[in-house]
């Protein structure tokens, strides 16, 4: 793309934003910033849920459409402990631990017997989406749960500038997505194992034949990216509510993300989380019956102009 | 360019397809040359009838046109109809999986596109939306506009390959049923649209099971036929040589992202058609019906039936449509979907060519051992002069 084309399309994209926050500002300044607040903060929950979802294709070409389901299952997980012992803190643990041990026995009895079929990994993963979807609905009903946050997060935080108040667990949420991006750059670049990680993403063959148990890679990965589903699930219980669908919603968003940020990118899932998050937020602000129009609009311009993704590399 | 890169590159097209690659032979499906039974001095067309014609296509054909009326309105209309406009929509997937390599989950949605658009210009519960136009308007204008959207998608999946084509078309898919809960002054939102009734063509109502019947099979028959024709085109094999290697029909100079939105287009068609004939079965169209349960489900029809050949998607949608009226009696009504997910998943890992794949296979196995037991009939003889021998 020459110069001129790429301020065109800077100019073209960016002026009518620019447009818009100067005249929401205008109007209703609190307004804007707690809806871009309340988008970043969703972004984290998303960061935190698609990372895994990226991680997991990247390294494995496993389209895990069951990660929706996964992030559900965490969150009533995460119910049930946190309504028996009253832990938030084991709740999260919980909701981690089960998502990741039923991605690892996906991986184990399944998975590894179809090495390099794509599609088919594709729709086993739609396949168990439905049986885990149906077993919760049977579980746990159709009714609306919502997990109260913990004491010590609970209620709002009075007297900041402009907004006034604001959800202590939301604010908090902020800090915690960037901790979990922090920490996976790290245990990615900085680890062994990451290490191992990131030479399957390029060139899994290779890795192989150097003499590594990829198979145990593999494991190590999907236990990850599945724990990082139901360790959002618990965040998402709170912050959100858990009913049957919201799998779906989730699944879109890990989707929108990816495909947005670039696929097997955890940078380009926090591009892709930020974006999405702040585009959904103050659609339903400003736009409430038209938001998933704006959601649809930058996937359309992403794919037009960048196929990969805004991170992505050729696979 | 580095060794890996080189490497992978030429892996890509062998790589990705590695599914569909089996599928080369779906080319000319299950046709078997029949011996020329006519004289030679017959008609150039009974001729080719007859070499195209065995007499499996003749008792199914019989089959579908004898059916309602030996089978009750609820057979009809509930199993026969249901099952053969599904199976169209099920068709526009396996014409893009099975001869494009590409499995969009979207097809439900351009139906539902159609399907809507029907609802909003013609007529409905909801008078202040609907704009009541005659149905030889709305019909031509759903369809054009469905396949429209439908060759859109198309072009916005093909942009990326392989895998990628499956999440782009479900996030549409998901993004498409979020737009139709939420927008009320066009869509209505959460209701959708009631009493989306047929038309009354010709005195007849159309909505009564034989007269429906008939129109879904009369469909049918168009979209199976039109697969069948377009598979043995000079277009339908260049699309069958890019979904075995796009790289090297690139080099050979065919337009392959062309073929493929045209691919793209033409299933469209074929889904939009479905979609009418869908609305007016239920005559309704809410949210619910492009969810996403409902993009999964004609993947699943496709899948179960088997993406090798254009009766695949019937067949699924049989089985689906039964399953959904009569499994449910077995177990709890409420767990349909642990059913249908069971089922899946058992196809999948099994018969990744679904029923006909099992089909195919009893049939070679049953070909083997009528082989085998010609191959043993002398051995008895052999035994029996061995036992002869011994006392």
């Amino acid at each position: 793309m020459s110069r001129f084309w790429r301020w065109f399309w800077g100019l073209a994209i960016g002026g009518p934003l620019a447009v818009f926050a100067v005249w929401a500002l205008a109007t209703n300044e609190r307004l804007f910033f707690v809806t871009l607040l309340n988008g970043l903060t969703l972004a984290a929950l998303y960061f935190i849920v698609a990372s895994g979802f990226t991680l997991v294709f990247g390294l494995m070409r496993n389209v895990n459409l069951a990660h929706g389901s996964l992030y559900l299952l965490g969150g009533y997980l995460g119910y049930v402990v946190a309504e028996r012992t009253g832990w938030y803190l084991l709740a999260v643990a919980t909701g981690f631990a089960g998502a990741a041990l039923v991605g690892l026995a996906m991986q184990v009895t399944i998975f590894r017997f179809m090495q390099g079929q794509d599609l088919r990994q594709t729709m086993v993963t739609i396949a168990l989406s439905i049986i885990i979807a149906d077993l919760l609905l049977w579980t746990f009903g159709g009714q609306v749960h919502q997990l109260s946050p913990p004491d010590w997060l609970d209620g709002p935080l009075r007297g900041l500038p402009v907004i006034n108040a604001y959800s202590k667990f939301r604010l908090a949420l902020l800090p915690l997505g960037i901790a979990i991006g922090v920490a996976l750059w790290l245990f990615l670049n900085r680890t062994r194992v990451g290490m191992l990680i990131r030479a399957g993403v390029d060139d899994r063959g290779m890795l192989s034949a150097s003499g590594v148990n990829v198979n145990l890679v593999f494991a190590v990965t999907f236990l990850i990216g599945a724990g990082l589903a139901g360790f959002g699930g618990v965040i998402g219980a709170v912050e959100l509510s858990m009913v049957p669908g919201e799998d779906v919603r989730l699944l879109l968003a890990s989707l929108i993300v990816v495909i947005v940020g670039g696929m097997g990118s955890v940078v380009g899932a926090a591009v892709g989380a930020a974006i999405l998050g702040v585009a959904e937020t103050f659609g339903l602000a400003y736009a409430p019956t038209y938001s998933v129009v704006f959601t649809f609009v930058i996937l359309v311009l992403v794919l037009a102009f960048r196929p990969r993704g805004i991170l992505g590399r050729p696979a | 360019m580095s060794a890996a890169q080189w490497r992978k590159a030429m892996n890509a097209g062998a790589q990705a397809q590695a599914w569909p690659r089996q599928r080369r032979v779906a080319v000319a499906p299950a046709a078997p040359a029949a011996p020329p039974t006519t004289e030679p001095n017959a008609p150039a067309w009974l001729r080719w009838l007859s070499q195209r014609v065995s007499a499996r296509h003749v008792v199914v054909m019989a089959f579908v046109l004898i059916y309602p009326w030996v089978a009750t309105p609820f057979f009809t209309f509930q199993i026969g109809g249901q099952s053969l406009v599904l199976g169209l929509i099920a068709l526009s997937l396996t014409f893009l999986g099975g001869y494009g390599g590409m499995i969009s989950l979207a097809q439900m949605t351009v139906a539902g596109i159609a399907g809507y658009m029907v609802a909003i210009f013609g007529t409905s519960s909801m008078p202040e939306i609907s704009l009541g136009w005659p149905w030889w308007v709305v019909v031509p204008l759903a369809l054009a506009i469905a396949t429209v959207c439908g060759a859109l998608i198309g072009w916005l999946s093909v942009r990326t390959e392989g895998i990628y084509t499956i999440m782009i078309t479900l996030a549409i898919g998901v993004a498409f049923h979020y737009l139709m809960q939420q927008n009320y002054s066009l869509f209505n939102g959460w209701q959708g649209f009631q009493r989306v009734l047929t038309p009354q063509v010709l005195g007849i109502d159309w909505r009564a099971p034989i007269p429906y019947y008939y129109l879904a099979l009369f469909w049918a028959l168009a979209g199976y036929f039109l697969v069948q024709y377009l598979v043995r085109t000079p277009f339908g094999i260049a699309l069958q040589g890019i979904r075995d290697n796009p790289r090297r029909m690139n080099a050979l100079g065919f337009n392959v992202t062309a073929h493929r939105v045209v691919a793209y287009a033409v299933a469209g068609l074929i889904a939009a058609v479905g979609g009418v004939l869908l609305v007016w079965y239920n005559g309704l169209i809410t949210p619910g019906s492009v969810g996403t349960s409902w993009l999964i489900n004609i993947l699943i029809i496709a899948v179960l039936g088997g993406m090798r050949h254009p009766i695949g998607p019937f067949l699924g949608a049989i089985v689906f449509v039964l399953l959904q009226n009569f499994a449910i009696d077995v177990f709890d009504r409420e767990r349909f979907n642990l059913v249908i997910g069971a089922m899946f998943l058992a196809i999948v890992l099994f018969s990744p060519d679904g029923l006909l794949g099992l089909w195919q296979r009893l049939r070679a196995r049953l070909a083997a051992g009528d082989a085998q037991s010609r191959l043993s009939t002398p051995r008895p003889s052999r035994r029996f002069v061995k036992g002869g021998s011994q006392p």
